[in-house]
């Protein structure tokens, strides 16, 4: 029904048809061929893991470098390099497939379908991601090295001055770019056409909505993305003067353009977490979602205010004051839906019989440390005090509270609550409460000095640092290890899981709700054949 | 995909197939994915609109104010700074032959600038000026300017170059101080002969 739309053959359906269900092929060829969208739901899964590992194993050189003062492991310009790939790699790599991964494996079980409604461009856009990152992985071991000009690539710092790596660069976050759109595409679609008889847009599942919004998300602002590239590639290599000065461009506009990427951007990334924990927190506090459709409406606000507060990013680059105020206003705005949806979570507890299995655990330090990451954002977002902060560890510190205790610890809270699903079997419980608990202690010994380090005036994106930083950066970097570490336990959890385990049942959490829990654990390989009926 | 079972449920009706239905939504999108490429690239003339009207960006007029009469407002005055700069790479001695000035609003001054190729190529240098702070750029008129055309050096060529300019009277009260800075910069392999 839906394979033929890229064909327009309806034999193709056919073929595509006895391939999947019959015979389906095996071994290497399986994975590659794969119009499942639970085999490509898988997939994600496991390269966002894979690139967490790597990122994280950058991550783990930067923090060596700065146990101490001075330079002991790395050069100053490898340290650039590390931190800028560290950042390309946890945003493109972890995160973004990570949600993408989500999306494929549970939305057509959510809203029953039997498959995403473009299934082989489904299969491109993961396939074509793993050469973006082979691309941009090998030019570390190019003469010139990697980028190294950081994740946010300002001009003229990756024209002007970059070190050659210009161009792997460009072509690497254009695959990326390009994956994102059609994952993206093929969620609207999804969710537009595929929906079981009954189920109307506000009866859709929150995670449902959060998905649907993230995807027009991307779908309107990774072709600015893919623009902005595309000029920093003409400038560096062509000869046109976009950010550049001498031939009358402007370098300040290569931010106000990334950034009108780049704040959207940062919503893509925390949306679909959103939806997660308020997919969880019911089920564990066995209470239905407080607020749902305030839920669906901050969630939109959300989405469109993020057009328009880019520039908060920019305030020390020497704006009117009358720009100053608006994007200080408008950013302080955004607090308001989401201070919506905190309070909705809490209230989904208040009474509530709560539980605290691993996934609601994650949820939990969800909602009270991405309020943290909230907070220090609204701090941020504060003109003056800005232009102190800016720049520092506080930055650092923001960031990684809302993407880290954030968006991964709701990757996780999901992973694990639809684990049984996913695997057929039970995993661990005392081996992810560990993966928890160690998580929990080591990402706050990680992240909360750095509040203190930015507040202090270390500066971000540097090797080396003043003394009186000594003793924080110590602690952090410990924390940092800890937490590096802590990750392997969920590779543990996850392979034993696959292995075996003691049996799920086709719905393992008495509170949860859904149509993924009506299906068999694991999921049979189709599912929802004849879409069920909604009331 | 599996979706032979599909087809008859949804198929009681002449409704348009999912596929039809999928098309529909899917060139929609494609659309908007191409119409924000291509904003992108939009925003690059709209920032210099945009910038025009604000002075956000400090650029100052690229093409000659004219002389016409205007009044002198003698009972104020605006100290103007000059700064110049040479940008990473070109060999070139760069500086302003005043580095301040004071001047009533509306009064036309003449300031020069001095610059030396202290290499032995020859080297075309092109100089941008921007205005601090970024809101009197519109209220900075130039009437003649180095930096209106390029300037081809010899190998240890030097020249002084002339900047003719006035600041607007209507410029707002209460900016007494106005930056003027140049950048210097390369520009020799991008000439067109
Ligand atoms: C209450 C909501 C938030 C507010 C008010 C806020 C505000 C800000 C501000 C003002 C900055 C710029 C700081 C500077 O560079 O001086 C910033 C940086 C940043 N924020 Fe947020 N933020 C919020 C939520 C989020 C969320 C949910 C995410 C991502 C999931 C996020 C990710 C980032 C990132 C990645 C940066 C740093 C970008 C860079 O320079 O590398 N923020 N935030
Ligand atoms: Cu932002």
């Amino acid at each position: 029904m839906t394979t033929d739309t890229l064909t327009e053959q309806p034999s193709a359906d056919h073929d595509s048809h006895d391939d999947h269900h019959d015979h389906k092929p095996t071994g290497i060829k399986r994975w590659l061929y794969t119009t499942n969208h639970k085999d490509i739901g898988t997939l994600y899964l496991w390269f966002s893991f894979i690139m967490l590992l790597t990122g994280g194993a950058l991550a783990m050189v930067i923090r060596a470098e700065l146990f101490q003062p001075g330079l002991q492991i790395v050069e100053p310009d490898f340290f650039n390099q590390l931190t800028t790939v560290h950042g390309l790699i946890m945003v493109f790599g972890a995160i973004m497939p990570a949600f993408t991964g989500f999306a494929n494996w549970m939305l057509p079980m959510m809203i029953g379908a039997p498959d995403m409604a473009l299934p082989r461009m489904n299969n491109w856009s993961f396939w074509i991601l793993p050469f973006a990152f082979a691309i941009l992985l090998s030019s570390f071991f190019m003469e010139s090295g990697a980028p190294n000009f950081g994740w946010t690539f300002y001009a003229p710092l990756s024209t002007t001055y970059s070190n050659g790596s210009t161009a792997f660069f460009v072509f690497a976050v254009h695959i990326m770019g390009i994956s994102s759109i059609m994952g993206a595409i093929n969620i609207v679609v999804t969710i537009m056409n595929m929906r079981a008889p009954g189920m109307t847009y506000m009866k859709m599942p929150l995670f449902v909505w959060t998905f649907f919004i993230t995807a027009y998300l991307l779908i309107a602002v990774m072709p600015v993305l893919a623009g902005v590239v595309t000029m920093l590639l003409t400038d560096t290599y062509f000869g046109t003067s976009f950010f550049d000065a001498a031939g009358g461009g402007d370098p300040v506009m290569f931010q106000h353009i990334f950034w009108f990427f780049g704040h959207p951007e940062v919503y893509i990334m925390i949306l679909p977490a959103f939806g997660i924990v308020s997919t969880i927190i019911p089920a564990f506090a066995r209470k239905k979602l407080f607020g749902y459709a305030s839920m669906v409406y901050a969630t939109s606000s959300i989405a469109l205010l993020s057009f328009i507060v880019w520039a908060h990013h920019m305030f020390t680059t020497g704006m009117p004051l009358a720009g100053e105020l608006f994007f200080m206003y408008c950013t302080m705005l955004i607090a308001v839906p989401t201070g919506v949806k905190v309070f909705n979570w809490v209230a989904t507890m208040w009474r509530g019989s709560l539980s605290f299995e691993t996934p609601m655990l994650f949820s939990l330090a969800f909602v009270i440390l991405f309020t943290i990451g909230g907070f220090s954002g609204l701090m941020l977002a504060m003109t003056p005090v800005d232009f102190q902060y800016h720049d520092t560890y506080f930055v650092v510190a923001h960031f990684h509270y809302v993407l880290v205790t954030g968006s991964l610890f709701s990757i996780y809270a999901g992973a694990y609550y639809w684990l049984p699903k996913w695997t057929g079997n039970m995993y661990s419980d005392s081996l992810s409460k560990w993966h928890f608990w160690c998580s929990l202690i080591s990402v706050n010994l990680l992240f909360f000095p750095m509040h203190f380090l930015g507040l202090a005036g270390m500066p971000r994106r540097i090797p080396d640092y003043a003394l009186q930083f000594a003793d924080f950066n110590k602690w952090v970097s410990i924390g940092g290890f800890a937490f590096g570490l802590s990750q392997l336990i969920f590779l543990a959890v996850v392979i034993k899981c696959i292995k075996g385990g003691e049996k799920a049942e086709a719905k393992p959490w008495d509170g949860a709700e859904g149509l993924e829990w009506t299906v068999a654990s694991p999921a049979p390989y189709h599912t929802f054949s004849t879409p069920p009926k909604v009331d | 995909m599996n979706k032979g079972n599909n087809v008859q449920n949804n198929e009681t009706q002449e409704q348009p197939s999912n596929a039809q239905k999928n098309k529909k939504v899917l060139s929609k999108l494609v659309l908007i994915v191409f119409g924000m490429f291509g904003f992108g690239f939009a925003l690059v003339p709209l920032y210099d609109v945009f910038c025009d009207i604000t002075g956000l960006n400090g650029k100052t007029n690229e093409s000659a104010a004219s002389y016409s009469a205007r009044s002198v407002d003698e009972t104020r005055t605006v100290n103007v700074q000059f700064i110049s700069r040479t940008a990473q790479g070109i060999p070139w001695k760069f500086e302003p032959m005043e580095r301040e000035i004071t001047v009533h609003p509306g009064e036309t001054k003449f300031v020069k600038f001095y610059a030396k190729n202290e290499s032995t190529q020859d080297i075309v240098g092109q100089a941008v000026p921007s205005v601090s702070p970024g809101l009197a750029a519109a209220y900075f008129q130039k009437i003649e300017c180095f930096c209106f055309n390029q300037q081809p050096l010899k190998g240890k060529e030097e020249v002084e170059m002339g900047l003719q300019f006035y600041v607007d009277p209507e410029l707002p009260e209460d900016i007494s101080t106005l930056t003027l800075s140049y950048t210097l910069y390369d520009i020799t392999g991008k000439v067109d002969s």
